[in-house]
């Protein structure tokens, strides 16, 4: 299996760690990967697909013909970008209008969608093409954390254009995050959003706030050491939606990471390679913690 | 330039007229607990009223998806809502925050483009200053800012402010 890593926005420009992280998996694991050089913001599909249909699918379409070129599946490492191109690439491989629609656009820059490759979710990708045992073995440091598991939206939703299987109940992620030492902590209201897309973060950011708090509210009651989640704006959105939070007088003091960041640390990375120190909330205790 | 969907194809293709007032899609909206968006009442509103496109709650869904999977009618909620601001986008209506964001992605190939603060942690980390996106190829940006130009995004984005 051989792959390209879209970098998507928030990663490389926000929360580079995840960025660290997601290579220093791959390579461990023996995946044949590169980054997917030159790509553009996915487009955001909460924003820009609102916006105008044949723009998102311009520009989705441009950075999956780039790792059509190599003959890779896109890999994404955000639910955002995996819902963005995901959903793309299936409506452009089912309909022959929309694709010429996107291809005469793309005509314009010398490129061509044809249609010949997949675009993965890092969680989906590990589960199926690596699998739970695997991944077990090839840890050298099992991790005794209580953790809450967010799966985000747009990683399961819409299902009738995602590969994973439940919804409402899915058992995917919450197996990955224990095949690294951890418990995956059931809490309430587990499988609902974190506030942050549909562009309600960018435009109506005390809506979105309120979301957040909410779930926060649920994980707290949890007593998790941590968030584990697979989307840096989900991982935005908890970990700098909890500074703003603090500011109100709502304190949380719960840490956000990556799965990417998560299984880098039980392969024996430590919090610092792998950017943990570098959230926007105070994850110092944390990082004592996972540095013992 | 690229064109948005008529009221009527979003009533046709998503299913809207299905819809027997049930409040399941209430009942799971997350933004709806904290926010006035009543997706029940939105949608009805979007099956009869052209005013739809510039009722303010269209904008505080998160696309979770949540209605759209429950819906026991199959009506694809979500899908009609993305639908409805596009036409309120091709007529202007864009809040402020999201014009902002599109002309960030015009500028520089990204919504959420690279800053001074985190090229430093990057540079903490051992990785390059900038990534390897269009923030490291030019031509790549050139070839995104001719893309958006040849779909006439400049201009459905352009407008007043709402």
């Amino acid at each position: 299996m051989k792959i390209s890593l879209f970098l998507g926005c928030l990663v490389p420009n926000r929360y580079p760690g995840i960025e660290k992280a997601t290579g220093i998996c791959l390579e461990k694991l023996g995946i044949d990967w590169k980054e997917l050089e030159g790509a553009s913001c996915c487009p955001a599909p909460g924003v820009f697909r609102s916006f105008d249909e044949s723009t998102w699918l311009a520009l989705a379409s441009r950075n999956i013909t780039s790792s059509e070129t190599d003959g890779r599946d896109v890999l994404t490492i955000c639910n955002g970008c995996y819902g963005s191109l995901a959903d793309a690439n299936l409506k452009l491989k089912n309909s022959p209008l929309l694709k010429e629609q996107a291809n005469s656009h793309l005509s314009q820059i010398g490129c061509h969608f044809d249609g010949t490759v997949d675009v993965r979710h890092i969680i989906e990708f590990l589960y199926s093409e690596i699998g739970v045992q695997e991944i077990k073995e090839k840890i050298v440091r099992p991790l005794d954390l209580k953790v809450a598991v967010h799966y985000g939206c747009h990683m399961l939703k819409p299902s009738s254009s995602r590969a994973t299987s439940s919804v409402e109940r899915p058992y995917v992620f919450d197996e990955l995050v224990e095949a690294l030492g951890c418990t995956s902590v059931d809490y309430p209201d587990k499988m609902e959003c974190c506030g942050a897309g549909g562009g309600v973060r960018s435009a109506l950011g005390e809506t979105a706030l309120a979301i957040t708090e909410h779930k926060l509210g649920k994980i707290e009651g949890a007593d998790v050491d941590c968030i584990v989640e697979a989307c840096p704006f989900c991982h935005m959105q908890f970990d700098a939606g909890q500074v703003s939070l603090a500011g109100k007088g709502r304190e949380f003091g719960i840490p956000v990471i990556h799965y990417s960041q998560l299984l880098a640390l039980s392969l024996g990375y430590s919090p610092e390679d792998v950017g943990i120190n570098l959230n926007e909330m105070d994850c110092s205790d944390f990082c004592n913690l996972l540095s013992k | 330039m690229a064109g948005a969907p008529s009221i009527e194809e979003v009533i046709e293709d998503f299913n809207v007229l299905k819809c027997m007032q049930c409040g399941v899609c209430s009942g799971s909206c997350p933004s709806g607990r904290q926010a006035s968006l009543n997706v029940r009442r939105l949608v009805r509103k979007i099956g009869r009223d052209h005013a739809a496109i510039s009722d303010e709650s269209l904008w505080m869904c998160t696309t979770c998806y949540n209605c759209q999977e429950r819906c026991p009618r199959g009506i694809e909620i979500v899908d009609a809502i993305l639908a409805m601001r596009s036409i309120a986008a091709h007529e202007g209506l864009i809040l402020e925050r999201h014009r902002h964001v599109a002309n960030l992605l015009q500028e520089h190939g990204h919504a959420v483009p690279i800053d001074n603060a985190h090229k430093e942690k990057r540079i903490q980390l051992g990785l390059n200053s900038l990534p390897s996106t269009v923030h490291s190829h030019p031509d790549d940006l050139k070839d995104v800012k001719r893309l958006l130009s040849s779909c006439g995004f400049g201009e459905i984005t352009g407008g007043e402010a709402q």
